[in-house]
C-alpha cells in the first residue's frame, strides 16, 4: 500500500548508504527533486542506475555520491557533456568511479527483465561492439532452437528506483502519460519504488481504460512535489526549460 | 531570372541526406545533423516517412526540431509513443526500422563509429557520451545512413573504440559475425557523398557537392581517400530546399530561446 509522505521522508527512508538506485527518465519525467533530496541527505557508496544519466547524475557524481554508474548514454540529451562525470572518469575526481556501460536496448531489456523476475535479459544485441569487450556483464549465449547467438546482460534489480508522474489518485494509483520511457519496468524492476507526483486527483475514473498505471501496491511512498522533474518536463503540466542547465 | 542560391557547406549536408531517404522509409532517428535532414525530407518530398526517435515515439511530425530525443513536441505530433523497452525489441530488433540514421564522433573509412572515448577506454583523454542505441541501430536497422562534417579529428584512420559495428575490417566482416543487414550504405558530409565499395566496403566518394575539389576532401580526412570512377556534383540546394531547411532552423532557435 502506497503512503503519502513528505519527499525528505520518502527518501530517507527508502534509501540508504551502499543502495543501488535508479532515478529513471527518458528525458522526460526526470525525478529531479527525489534525486536533489538525495544529495541534501548525503547518501555514500550509492551504485546509480539510469539509460540516459543527465546533469542530475552530474551533480551526485559531482557530491562525491556514487561508488559506481550502471548507463548506457552519459549525455545531457541535447545539451552535452556531463562535466563531474568525466572529471569522475578522466582524473579520479572527487573519487573513482566504477562505470558498467551498456546499449539502450541492453539496458531496457535488463529492467523489463528484472520487472519479469528473470534473471538474465536475452536480445539480439552487441554484435561487432567493443562493449562486449570491456564489460564483463555482456555475454553470448546460444538460442538453444535455432544455435543463433544472442546477448545476455543480468536483469536489473535496483534496490530503490525513484520516478516522477503526473498524477496519483488518493489510493495512491500513479498515471504516467507522454514519453512513458522505461519508469513502469525500472519501477516493477525495483525492491522500492518511490513517485513523486504534480497533483493527487481523487480517481481515475475518467481515464482511458489502457493509459499507463502503476497499482498503488507497486508503489512503497508517494511524495506530491509540483515540478518535480524541472528542469526536464511533465507533459501536458510544465514544459522543458534547458536553457538553464 | 534564377540564380544559383547561395548555401553553406552544412546546408548543403542536411538536403543532400535528406534526398536519400524515401516516402516509404521508416527511419530510426539519431539527434542533430540526422534530425534536420529526416525533417527536411518529411516537409519536401517524403510527406509519409516513418520518423521514429528512441524515447519511443513513432510517426512523429515536430514543427520545430527536437533539443533532445524526449522532447514534448515529438510525442505530441507522433501517431503512438511506446515504451522503451518495445521500442528496441519489437520495432527495432523486430527488424521494422528501413534506415538507421546515425551521426558520429569519430569514423573510420568502414563506416565503424566512435561515440564512446577518445584515448584507451580505461583510462580515457576525452570521455564521450557512449553508444546509447546506436550499437543495435547500426546491427538491427536493414541500412545505416552516417552523416557528419568532415574533419581530420573525425574521420581517422583506426578508430579508439568501436561502439557501432560498419563494415569492421571491409569485405565480408559482417556476415561473418552473422550480422545480416547491410550496415552503413551512404555517407553524407558536408563536402560529397560517399558508397561503400562494392567488393571492400571502403567508402568512396561518388558525389562532390558544388565548388568542393577533392583535395578539400582529402585535406579533411584522416584516411586516403579513394573516388569512384566518374565522380559527379551533387545538385545545388533548390530555392525550396533551402527555404524549407532555413524556416525550420528559424522555428526551432525561436521555439527553444522561448523555452
Amino acid at each position: 500500500m502506497a503512503r503519502f509522505v513528505p519527499l525528505s521522508q520518502a527518501v530517507a527512508e527508502n534509501l540508504g548508504n551502499g543502495d543501488s538506485v535508479a532515478f529513471e527518465g527518458f528525458t522526460h519525467l526526470i525525478p529531479t527533486a527525489a534525486a536533489h533530496e538525495s544529495i541534501r541527505q548525503g547518501f555514500r557508496d550509492l551504485t546509480l542506475i539510469r539509460m540516459t544519466p543527465d546533469v542530475v547524475y552530474d551533480q551526485m557524481i559531482g557530491m562525491g555520491l556514487a561508488r559506481k554508474l550502471v548507463f548506457s548514454y552519459a549525455g545531457n540529451p541535447g545539451v552535452g557533456l556531463l562535466r563531474r562525470l568525466r572529471d569522475a572518469v578522466e582524473n579520479g575526481f572527487p573519487h573513482k568511479l566504477e562505470i558498467e556501460e551498456h546499449s539502450h536496448a541492453a539496458m531496457a531489456n535488463a529492467y523489463e527483465a528484472g520487472a519479469a523476475g528473470l534473471p538474465c535479459a536475452v536480445f539480439r544485441g552487441y554484435r561487432g561492439a567493443e562493449l562486449a569487450r570491456v564489460n564483463p556483464n555482456i555475454k553470448f549465449i546460444e538460442c538453444p532452437f535455432t544455435g543463433e547467438s544472442l546477448a545476455a546482460v543480468p536483469a536489473l534489480r535496483p534496490d530503490v528506483v525513484f520516478i516522477h508522474a503526473q498524477k496519483a489518485d488518493r489510493k495512491g494509483n500513479v498515471l504516467v502519460e507522454g514519453i512513458v520511457g522505461i519508469q513502469k519496468e525500472a519501477v516493477l524492476a525495483a525492491k522500492r519504488a518511490v513517485v513523486s507526483v504534480e497533483e493527487v486527483v481523487d480517481d481515475f475514473s475518467d481515464l482511458h481504460p489502457n493509459l499507463t498505471i502503476l497499482p498503488h501496491w507497486t508503489v512503497a511512498d508517494i511524495a506530491v512535489v509540483p515540478g518535480g522533474a524541472h528542469p526536464s518536463y511533465t507533459h501536458a503540466i510544465t514544459r522543458v526549460t534547458t536553457p538553464n542547465i | 531570372m534564377m540564380s544559383r542560391p547561395e548555401f553553406t557547406p552544412n546546408e548543403m549536408m542536411t538536403i543532400a541526406a535528406s534526398r536519400a531517404l524515401k516516402n516509404d522509409d521508416v527511419c530510426f532517428v539519431g539527434i542533430g545533423a540526422p534530425s534536420a535532414a529526416c525533417n527536411i525530407a518529411r516537409l519536401m518530398h517524403a510527406p509519409d516517412i516513418t520518423l521514429i526517435y528512441e524515447s519511443g515515439t513513432i510517426g512523429t511530425a515536430p514543427d520545430v526540431l527536437p533539443l533532445s530525443i524526449g522532447d514534448g513536441e515529438l510525442c505530441d505530433t507522433a501517431l503512438t509513443t511506446v515504451p522503451v523497452p518495445e521500442m528496441f525489441r519489437y520495432w527495432l530488433q523486430g527488424g521494422r526500422i528501413t534506415i538507421g540514421f546515425l551521426g558520429a564522433a569519430q569514423i573510420d573509412k568502414y563506416g565503424n563509429i566512435n561515440t564512446t572515448v577518445i584515448g584507451d577506454y580505461d583510462c580515457p583523454k576525452t570521455r564521450l557520451p557512449g553508444g546509447g542505441g546506436a550499437p543495435e541501430i547500426a546491427t538491427s536497422s536493414q541500412e545505416v545512413y552516417i552523416t557528419l562534417a568532415q574533419s581530420k579529428r573525425g574521420m581517422v584512420e583506426k578508430i579508439d573504440f568501436y561502439t557501432s559495428f560498419g563494415h569492421g575490417d571491409g569485405g565480408d566482416h559482417r556476415q561473418k559475425l552473422g550480422i545480416d543487414t547491410k550496415g552503413p550504405t551512404l555517407l553524407i558530409t558536408d563536402l560529397a557523398i560517399w558508397k561503400p565499395d562494392p567488393v571492400t566496403k571502403e567508402f568512396t566518394v561518388v558525389s562532390l557537392h558544388p565548388g568542393v575539389t577533392r583535395d578539400q576532401v582529402q585535406e579533411t580526412c584522416g584516411w586516403s581517400v579513394k573516388f569512384a570512377d566518374g565522380v559527379e556534383e551533387t545538385p545545388p540546394p533548390t530555392d525550396l530546399e533551402l527555404a524549407t531547411l532555413r524556416d525550420l532552423k528559424a522555428r526551432t532557435e525561436a521555439a527553444h530561446k522561448g523555452a
